[in-house]
């Protein structure tokens, strides 16, 4: 038997990634309550429970990469440990299961095993370890609302030993009777200074310089969304240790890796519709040895030059809807006209519609209201 | 025999032609080690498949080529049956999700599963991560993409997914932030000519300079049009003398520009009647019924006074919106017909159009 263990250890080693090959997501999850950036209220209240035996149900919501799942886990690390880590935190995927059927039987098993509890830890440290097991529900918003009424009977039958933590998006989602049982945690999305100071420790960490510009080029295309802005600097990072030598991370590497336009194609594509552009971006593009063809032509003819390129319908109306509103000379009737069209085109997007069609429909509404 | 676009399709990211910074990036990501979830992105036509079958090939060495195919059942959750073609190396596997119709979360997650939870058993292998690649991404249901989500994150250590997608607004957004985004625009007009002398020279001939320009000119960024047409013209004329030449369109397209034609020409019931004829043909010749209302589009803004064109478009863009919603696409495409006329009427001879404005 001995033969073989050895065989079955490497065999098992093969699944886990080596820290080098984590995402850095993973790698750089909150360890304690403490370590969770921007979420003062949030985690003042919970470093309590880490003192007391009582902790109530809960209900974390707010928009996503903002620290709900990190802090759930932190918070159920800091009061079992590691070692009782397995057996007293289940965590579940409200909507990866087939059913509520299943939730139920697993969330019966995992009450059914009694908690056993060392006061000394593996590590040396001590744990409060109270009498009572975690049910970690993730995403469960996407549960129906028949899930979620027979998941409150479940909530109520194990109460005794159990405590839950819904996690969720959209609060309004939650029906009622089950949201009122829980205390609620707002999470807010991570103000820009968060997110920087969170986004230079990683970087020091890995060693790679990062400057200032794409710090900010990070914080604006990720929107409070710390997962993403972590997940676009691996990708800038692995894309510039590619190259030998290495090169620097840009802003620019930043935008094409979040699928954000250039600058000074948005630019363009406004000076095609009528808009006087007003940035020295422009400049660069627009040599103007070239003609310009005016009217519905003109505004035919960039859309089919931007569909070419391959750049995002979506993207593209956002980022002109900003360029245009933001505007110092257009005034607030062309800018309203403007507004019209967009909300237009953003719902004929969602529902499929042809991209091409659509981007010139938004340029020639543009340009009739700006002219 | 092949056809050209096949047969002198680049294998290795070395044999690629343009675009040699994004080839670069691949290399060099293919021999990390740390090789992300990506979706390739842009105009169809432009290479992005290709490029995908050479990363693989960078990835994982001849093997990937071995493809084979197989019949594949799988259970709804209302237990029908679904039998699906599924193309697989011993490194990779390939779903078009299209082809599944709105079962595509049962089968995605199937395979995924599967995949996630078998290990690479070939010691040889060169990654120990099978790629799946998942075609026409965009397709994909919502169901199926919440599905991919959680998938993406669970699986990582022995899974890649590589999508490919003409644009990235009909993903949603978890999924787009999983993966590394690669834009592959479509090749400019210099480099669809290299590509098209290349493969000339491969067949042992010369295309004159003129002709190559009008053949990159028509195909609009699609290579895999120019090069078709390319081979089309050497069978009809074999020395390609441009002036001698003329780039036939395909049927339907000259067949759409003459409804453009009869709509322009005469405005009234009887010819709705005879331009409904036309477009039912176009439909039931499986031609879809948005590239039907975009190419009259095009053919009727070519015909008409400047004032015309934007409204001509702005409706083409709401009707083909509809078309999406609605059940019917014959409805939508006459409705269409029908408010073109009526404002190219309006135009000539003023009549009062109240009651057509705001529908
Ligand atoms: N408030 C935060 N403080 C520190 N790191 C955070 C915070 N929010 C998100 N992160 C980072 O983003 C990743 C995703 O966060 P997560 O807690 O899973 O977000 P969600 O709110 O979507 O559950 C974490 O691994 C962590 O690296
Ligand atoms: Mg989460």
């Amino acid at each position: 038997m001995s033969f073989f263990q050895p065989h079955v250890a490497k065999a098992s080693q093969k699944h886990t990634l080596g820290p080098e090959h984590q995402p850095w997501v993973e790698k750089y999850r909150p360890k304690t309550i403490d370590d969770v950036s921007a979420q003062e209220h949030t985690v003042a209240v919970l470093r309590k429970t880490l003192t007391s035996t009582n902790l109530p149900h809960m209900l974390f919501y707010g928009p996503p990469g903002t620290g709900k799942t990190s802090t759930i886990l932190a918070l159920s690390r800091q009061l079992f440990g590691p070692d009782n880590f397995r057996s007293r935190v289940l965590e579940l995927n409200a909507s990866d299961e087939r059913g509520i059927s299943i939730v139920r039987e697993k969330i019966k098993n995992f009450a059914r095993q009694t908690p056993r509890a060392q006061a000394v830890a593996s590590d040396g440290k001590t744990y409060p370890c109270p009498p009572y097991k975690i049910v970690i529900l993730d995403e469960a918003d996407s549960m129906t609302q028949d899930a979620q009424a027979a998941l409150r009977r479940i909530m109520e039958n194990y109460a005794r030993i159990t405590r839950f933590c819904l996690v969720c998006n959209y609060v309004t989602r939650i029906i009622e009777p089950l949201a009122s049982r829980c205390s609620k945690f707002r999470f807010k999305p991570l103000d820009p200074s968060s997110t920087s100071s969170r986004l230079s420790q990683i970087a020091v960490a890995e060693r790679i310089p990062v400057t200032d510009e794409v710090i900010s080029a990070l914080i604006s295309t990720s929107q409070g969304d710390l997962r993403r802005s972590i997940t676009y600097l691996q990708s800038a990072s692995r894309l510039s240790m590619s190259t030998s030598p290495p090169s620097d991370i840009t802003p620019s590497d930043i935008q094409e890796i979040a699928g954000v336009v250039p600058d000074a194609v948005i630019q363009d594509f406004a000076a095609a519709l009528g808009i006087d552009v007003l940035s020295d971006a422009a400049m660069d593009v627009d040599d103007t040895a070239k003609p310009k063809v005016k009217g519905f032509d003109g505004v035919r003819k960039k859309v089919r030059e931007i569909i070419r390129e391959g750049y995002s319908a979506s993207q593209i109306i956002s980022q002109l809807h900003d360029v245009i509103i933001e505007h110092p000379i257009l005034n607030a009737r062309q800018k309203s006209r403007c507004a019209l069209a967009f909300a237009e085109v953003d719902k004929a997007l969602c529902d499929g519609a042809d991209e091409e069609l659509w981007i010139l429909e938004a340029g020639l509404r543009v340009h009739k209201a700006v002219s | 025999m092949s056809l050209w676009v096949d047969k002198h399709r680049p294998r290795s990211l070395d044999e690629l032609h343009y675009h040699e910074g994004l080839s670069a990036r691949l290399r060099a990501l293919a021999a990390s080690g740390d090789f992300p979830h990506m979706l390739f992105y842009g105009p169809s036509g432009g290479g992005k498949k290709t490029r995908i079958e050479c990363t693989l090939l960078e990835l994982f060495g001849k093997g990937v080529e071995k493809l084979k195919i197989d019949q594949r059942v799988f259970m709804t959750p209302s237990r029908r049956k679904l039998d699906v073609n599924i193309v697989q190396s011993n490194y990779h596997i390939e779903i078009t999700p299209s082809e599944v119709g709105t079962y595509d979360r049962v089968v995605i997650q199937e395979i995924l599963k599967e995949i996630a939870q078998t290990q690479q058993v070939d010691l040889s292998a060169k990654q120990r991560f099978k790629v799946v690649v998942i075609h026409e991404a965009d397709s994909l249901t919502r169901d199926a993409q919440a599905a991919l989500r959680r998938t993406m994150e669970k699986y990582m250590s022995n899974m890649r997914i590589i999508l490919c997608s003409n644009s990235t607004s009909k993903l949603i957004a978890p999924i787009r932030s999983r993966c590394l985004l690669m834009r592959v625009a479509a090749p400019d007009a210099d480099e669809m000519q290299t590509v098209l002398d290349y493969v000339a020279r491969r067949e042992g001939f010369a295309i004159p300079e003129d002709t190559a320009r009008e053949i990159v000119a028509d195909a609009n960024g699609n290579l895999r049009k120019a090069l078709l047409v390319l081979e089309a013209l050497k069978m009809q004329n074999t020395d390609l003398e441009s002036s001698a030449l003329t780039i036939a369109k395909p049927d339907w397209e000259t067949y759409c520009y003459k409804v453009a034609d009869m709509i322009v020409q005469e405005q009234t019931p009887a010819r709705i009647m005879e331009v409904r004829a036309k477009l039912y043909e176009l439909l039931t010749h499986c031609i879809p019924a948005s590239v039907v209302i975009k190419t009259i589009a095009d053919g009727v803004v070519e015909k008409v006074d400047e004032s015309l064109k934007a409204d001509i478009m702005h409706w083409a863009a709401i009707y083909e919106a509809r078309m999406r919603i609605g059940n019917k696409k014959i409805f939508h495409l006459e409705a269409w017909v029908v408010k073109v006329m009526s404002l190219y009427k309006h135009f000539f001879y003023g009549i009062d159009m109240d009651g057509f404005d705001d529908c």
